[in-house]
């Protein structure tokens, strides 16, 4: 099985232990991984911005990279989901196609491929999991509180095999943080206001940490609670699930 | 004119009021939640919902000439209107045609579209909204912010204190039921005065040639009833094609929009009394345009049940007023740009694409999918700021070529390392409420290489 390592371009350069522990923890599951060393971003900023006619560069950058393995797997939903919906190449259709379908989450890829039943990270605190919309709307991570279905969630899952951590319930258990890309800068005041709010529910339950799969979610609720000098901090999922 | 931005920059200037705001139309999406969540064939039902009115969209025009000669064949007089103006311009006539100065009018948002209003008060009628939100915010001088409830923004004491101002209620009186009783006293004089009633439609069958209106009040069938001619004025994507499919829409209309079973009132209008008329206009006002876009003509399934602007997170944060355009919220979002692309190129942007909206909607619209696709229309269409434009353009070549993407991204941590005034300033919208993240010694890239390289 050839497994490529996708990291977003924000998390290769603002949170690289990010992308350490998810090597790492992949590495601990017996995969062989390779970080194809040219690869740049996914695109979304652009075309959620409404310039998705600028990305076919950026696209077929990513299908040379990545075209050669199995499976390419990514710590962040909301890029896998973008690559998943909107990649596309004019001379090379079906390559773009097969990596549509071969792209996976992290947490998807170890519930669904490695099919992940126990783990040895331990991470004895309070936890707040923060449901990424793209994640969980976009790739159906878990379920939906507006749909009439079953309950799942594979981020939980994964979370509760972690030694000594505790899952805080949260009033919304799927409300937006409103980082939502260029929005958090276009729509500021609202953005913020999100933030704020998603993170009360979180300290109100008395979290220590709020954890979740994309980083993009993460670094806005902590440039929040940062300025708010709070002891309540962020860690990607991949940190908690490869904690020691 | 201002933008969303700053409109919804202004209602957060009032953090409590927010507060209030997003907990009240929280409080509807649960109660929609709890009664959706108790039908085991919730999702069935909205599927069925999208079905038929994919079918209805795809036969518009038969189903139209199928209603307007069974409405005819029951005595209603049926107009039509390419447009607001004509719409407008019809009701005036038959306004005029009665001698009225003074018109009844319950719950229609397609009046609000076409600035009714406005337009009879410049022709000297006196128009008063019989429902009660409606006439709360027509006291204020204010648009509705909500399509079902209009004066969700308000809370009771300002309506306490509108209704002192223009009712003569004591002054102070907030009290919910006082208030409303207050109201229907002054309304029952209005019903019972006004010789023309117009309201809105909810559905209208082609098969029979009736038209349904649901409120809670019951003041759609007070005027209706009381008035010698009943204007409705709908809408031209409301047609349903048989009574039967009123099974599947009655059921989740007010489930989704309330989370009430059903609306207290459901009136069914098939034929005028004796020496009374119905007239009913069926308006375009862009609706044929929206319907040859391929990939926005579903929005035109909308029932208006106002899901999907209690489930935004967005929207409850921002009040509907911030949406500058009739019908606030994500459905709004993705119908004004249709109308008017450049005056509402702000709208598909005012939203975190989380998709919340889609998951309510009774009738399956794509509405976070739509949202996206305008924003694509909206740039290529030339709307978009040019400073946007530079941005993306250099942000786009950067991240086409991973050498540039590697030295900008070093030289912007260094910068923020060295520089940190550079990015925490007060012209960096992301500062000034949130500190920047702290940039790392080393990219995962350069991490990799010293560590994994064999
Ligand atoms: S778009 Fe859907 S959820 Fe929103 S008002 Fe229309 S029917 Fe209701």
């Amino acid at each position: 099985m050839k497994v490529a390592l996708f990291i977003p371009c924000y998390v290769d350069q603002f949170y690289p232990q990010v992308g350490i522990a998810t090597l790492e923890l992949l590495t601990k599951l017996g995969v062989e991984v390779t970080y194809p060393l040219q690869q740049t971003c996914c695109g979304q900023p652009m075309a959620n911005s409404g310039f998705a006619h600028l990305t076919p560069n950026c696209d077929s950058l990513f299908i040379k990279n990545f075209s050669d393995f199995d499976y390419i797997v990514c710590p962040s939903g909301s890029c896998t989901l973008h690559i998943k919906e909107h990649l596309h190449d004019e001379i090379r259709p079906d390559e773009a196609l097969s990596i549509r379908k071969k792209i996976y989450e992290l947490t998807e890829f170890l519930t669904d491929i490695l099919k992940v039943k126990n783990l040895t990270a331990s991470f004895p605190h309070k936890v707040g999991l923060h449901q990424s919309c793209h994640g969980q709307r976009g790739l159906h991570l878990s379920q939906m509180t507006e749909l009439t279905a079953p309950p799942f969630s594979k981020p939980e899952r994964l979370l509760r095999m972690v030694d000594g951590l505790q899952l805080i319930e949260l009033d919304r258990k799927d409300e937006c943080c409103g980082f939502g890309g260029t929005f958090c800068v276009t729509e500021e005041a609202v953005s913020v206001k999100m933030g704020k709010d998603r993170i009360t529910d979180h300290t109100k339950h008395e979290a220590e940490f709020i954890t979740g799969g994309d980083m993009s979610c993460l670094m806005h609720l902590e440039g929040i609670l940062r300025r708010q000098h709070s002891h309540v901090r962020v860690k990607h999922i991949a940190e908690i699930l490869n904690a020691q | 004119m201002k933008n969303h931005p700053e409109l919804a920059e202004q209602f957060n200037t009032d953090e409590a009021r927010v507060n209030w705001h997003d907990e009240t139309l929280w409080w509807v999406r649960t109660k929609r939640d709890r009664m959706s969540h108790a039908l085991p064939e919730w999702e069935q039902l909205r599927e069925s919902a999208s079905q038929i009115k994919n079918n209805v969209l795809s036969n518009l025009s038969d189903y139209l000439i199928q209603f307007e000669s069974n409405a005819k064949a029951n005595g209603i007089i049926v107009h039509w209107a390419a447009d607001a103006n004509e719409h407008n311009a019809i009701v005036l006539s038959l306004l005029r045609q009665q001698g009225a100065t003074q018109m009844v009018k319950s719950k229609s948002m397609l009046t609000e579209e076409c600035h009714l209003n406005e337009y009879l008060e410049q022709n000297n009628i006196d128009v008063v909204d019989s429902d009660l939100g409606e006439r709360v915010v027509q006291l204020a001088k204010e648009p509705p912010s909500h399509i079902v409830l209009p004066c969700i923004h308000k809370k009771k004491e300002e309506i306490g204190e509108l209704f002192h101002e223009h009712l003569g209620t004591p002054k102070g009186n907030a009290d919910p039921q006082f208030l409303t009783h207050a109201a229907r006293l002054h309304l029952r004089e209005k019903f019972l005065t006004r010789k023309v009633a117009l309201t809105g439609v909810n559905f209208a069958i082609a098969d029979t040639g009736e038209f349904v209106v649901c409120t809670n009040e019951g003041n759609a069938d007070m005027g209706a009833h009381l008035a010698d001619v009943h204007i409705a004025s709908m809408g031209i994507e409301k047609i349903i094609p048989q009574r039967k499919h009123l099974g599947v829409f009655l059921r989740i209309l007010a489930r989704s929009a309330t989370g009430q079973p059903v609306t207290t009132y459901s009136s069914h209008f098939k034929k005028p009394r004796e020496g009374k008329a119905i007239h009913i206009i069926l308006v375009d006002n862009g609706r044929s345009i929206h319907l040859g876009r391929p990939d926005f003509r579903n929005a035109l399934k909308c029932i208006r049940c106002g899901a999907c602007m209690n489930t935004c997170p967005v929207y409850r944060r921002s009040g509907g007023h911030s949406y500058h355009t009739a019908i606030a919220g994500p459905i709004g979002s993705i119908l004004a740009p249709n109308l008017d692309m450049k005056k509402y190129a702000d709208l598909p942007f005012a939203s975190t694409l989380c998709g919340s909206c889609s998951n309510v909607c009774p009738v399956k619209i794509d509405i976070h999918d739509q949202l996206f696709k305008w924003r694509q229309v909206i740039v290529k269409e030339g709307y978009a700021t040019s400073g946007k434009k530079v941005g993306m353009k250099v942000m786009n070549s950067v991240l086409s070529h991973p050498s540039l993407y590697r030295t900008s991204g070093k030289i912007g941590r260094w910068i923020m390392n060295h520089f940190p005034s550079v990015v925490n300033n007060k012209l960096n919208p992301w500062f000034r409420q949130r500190e920047m993240p702290e940039p790392p010694k080393e990219s995962f890239r350069e991490w990799y290489q010293k560590n994994k390289k064999r």
